[in-house]
């Protein structure tokens, strides 16, 4: 067991003098990477590892932290009904556009990719115009306006389906499912772009090969072929959607109110900021973070290992 | 899929497409294809149409009933007011725009060179900690901006930025998504370019300026249009206070909360707003999809 041990350290400390002799030899990469380093790891990683320090301690900006290990946590989960129901807010607008948005970016990246390359770039421009268009959704506030005037009001009593003017960013019952369809609006960003190039790189001659073993139709033709070929954009697709389902407040805070009513609209970001900006109690918002960072992460690698298994 | 090792000089987007049909398709199977991409295309863009239209209506015309999505009489009358009735607000329209355009402009800038400096190393020479940084650059992309928030404010707090533009601008530099799609796309480059330049006695850093950088143009266009999408739209108001430093998006709130008798206004400060990252993108289209051909994720 010793012996073992002491080799383990000479290999090691091998390893480490070969390491350091290569590094000291690409002095050059280092120094042409600092910056960007220094940046990503002020404004990056150690915002991660404070924000984890700070959720166990009570932090008011005025007084120096004080530590009171999980007890943040313990609230959170507990005590706090707003929390939980923005966690549960969360999940559903993340359960139901995530998935959804991810579906459709890949869908229509598919669809798109076989018309003529002018017809092409116009639907890519079409497609992707509104999760680029930054705050275009509140445009949406007009369509949904409470009264009489709002354009889906006016449509719905025209068609004679209700008869008074539905409140639909004031009322509980209609919140979530418009800010849904805002966010699935907005859904065609990042990851359909990366389709929509990944699948202009499928190598051709592989479909010819397709159609000489017999692949029948564009569904087969999707499974057998196009979908294996495209497994890192589809994880990269994925990587974004998750990223952008989770994170979701933008939408909500501009189009329901800030806070909304009974807290309907509420999200786990909207909590943070609420804790963060409004009371200043860092501890208990970096608790907050903490929690989200941590279903980022364990969804996204959830994910990846999911499509992993895509056409194997 | 096969690793395109020479990917700057085969540009998987500009393959000419084959010309006669797949073998395979049903014609009823595309038209309904098209009709039904037709129509998702319409409910897509219905509701820019309508915020550029009403952008673009006379104020007698915004209150109409039935209201009407296009305007029948447009006039760029709300485009001016935005200059002559803000001009004599507290902080002018003008000073909004200069704030949102000078962030933004400073931010992409300074992301361009940092992100391309960085993913030049990471993508080309092999050096210790260079697959573990790379990891963890693919990490940081996996959760948003708003879980460091907290901390980012106290960092900014202690270095005295907040309430100054450096508060948004500097952060924007790391940037993870910029240096991921920069490195992925140098990947492509051929390493012969490099070498040869090496051989004829160019340093490091002249071959990062004078030889990746003019090769990587495409990359170029994908960092400014992610980097101006994110800068332009942002709100900035929890680090910055001040209220003639604060941004666009911001008197677009402000503007929008202002009620009935700034409709028009708000409708155009809407389409100032978006119109620009859309603009950006039409011009530099192929050269993104060109980028995110390598953007994919391996394991």
């Amino acid at each position: 067991m010793k012996e073992y041990i002491q080799k383990y350290i000479a290999l090691r400390k091998h390893d480490m003098q070969v390491a350091w002799r290569k590094a000291k030899s690409r002095k050059m990469c280092y120094l042409f990477l600092a910056p960007y380093a220094i940046l990503f790891t002020m404004f990056f990683v150690f915002p991660v590892v404070a924000s984890i320090y700070y959720s166990f301690t009570y932090y008011n900006i005025l007084e120096s932290p004080r530590f009171i290990g999980l007890q943040n946590y313990i609230s959170l989960i507990l005590e706090d009904d707003i929390f939980l129901l923005g966690v549960k807010n969360t999940f559903m607008i993340a359960i139901i556009t995530g998935p959804l948005g991810y579906i459709m970016s890949f869908l229509f990246a598919w669809l798109i990719n076989e018309l003529p390359r002018w017809v092409r770039s116009v639907a890519v421009i079409i497609f992707y115009a509104p999760s680029i268009a930054g705050n275009c959704y509140v445009i949406f506030s007009v369509f949904f306006r409470g009264d009489a005037y709002g354009y889906v009001n006016a449509a719905l009593m025209n068609m004679g389906i209700i008869d008074t003017p539905k409140l639909w960013l004031i009322d509980p019952k209609y919140m979530l499912p418009i800010c849904m369809l805002v966010i699935l609006w907005m859904s065609l960003g990042t990851g359909f772009l990366s389709f929509v190039a990944g699948l202009q790189g499928v190598d051709r001659s592989q479909f010819e090969a397709g159609y000489m073993d017999g692949v029948k139709n564009r569904w087969q033709e999707l499974w057998y072929i196009t979908l294996p070929n495209m497994k890192p954009m589809l994880m990269f697709g994925a990587v974004m959607s998750i990223t952008q389902a989770f994170g979701v407040c933008d939408v909500t805070m501009a189009l329901c109110g800030y806070p909304s009513t009974d807290y309907a609209a509420r999200t786990i970001v909207t909590h943070l900021y609420d804790y963060g900006f409004s009371r200043f109690e860092m501890g208990y918002a970096c608790a907050i973070a903490t929690i989200l960072f941590l279903m980022m992460i364990l969804c996204n690698k959830a994910i990846q290992s999911l499509l992993r298994r895509v056409g194997t | 899929m096969s690793k395109r090792k020479n990917g700057a000089v085969d540009k998987p987007y500009r393959k000419p497409l084959i010309k006669k049909r797949k073998p395979n398709r049903s014609i009823a199977g595309d038209i309904a294809l098209y009709l039904f991409l037709a129509i998702v295309a319409f409910i897509m863009a219905f509701p820019i149409i309508y915020a550029v239209n009403s952008a673009l209506k006379p104020l007698d015309e915004l209150f109409k009933f039935p209201p009407r999505v296009f305007a029948q009489h447009p006039t760029l009358d709300n485009f001016s007011d935005l200059f002559v009735t803000m001009g004599k607000s507290w902080v002018s329209f003008s000073r909004y725009l200069f704030n949102t355009v000078f962030i933004t402009a400073a931010g992409t800038a300074g992301h361009l060179m940092i992100a391309s400096m960085g993913a030049f190393v990471l993508a080309k020479y092999e050096f210790p900690g260079n697959q573990t940084f790379f990891k963890i650059v693919t990490v940081a992309m996996m959760f948003t901006g708003y879980v460091t928030q907290i901390p980012n404010y106290l960092i900014l707090n202690k270095l005295g930025w907040i309430d100054t533009y450096w508060a948004i601008i500097v952060p924007a530099f790391a940037s993870p998504m910029g240096l991921f799609l920069m490195k992925q796309f140098m990947e492509g480059l051929p390493t012969s370019l490099i070498e040869a330049a090496k051989i004829d006695g160019a340093n490091e850093w002249k071959v990062f300026s004078g030889i990746v950088m003019p090769n990587v143009k495409p990359a170029w266009m994908t960092l400014i249009i992610f980097s101006v999408q994110a800068l332009w739209n942002n709100k900035a108001s929890t680090y910055i206070y001040s209220e003639e430093r604060k941004t666009l998006v911001y008197a677009l709130q402000q503007i929008q909360s202002g009620g009935i008798a700034r409709t028009g206004q708000g409708a155009a400060v809407l389409v100032v707003v978006m119109i620009v990252p859309i603009i950006i993108f039409i011009f530099s289209e192929s050269q993104i999809l060109e980028t995110m051909a390598s953007s994919g994720l391996k394991d």
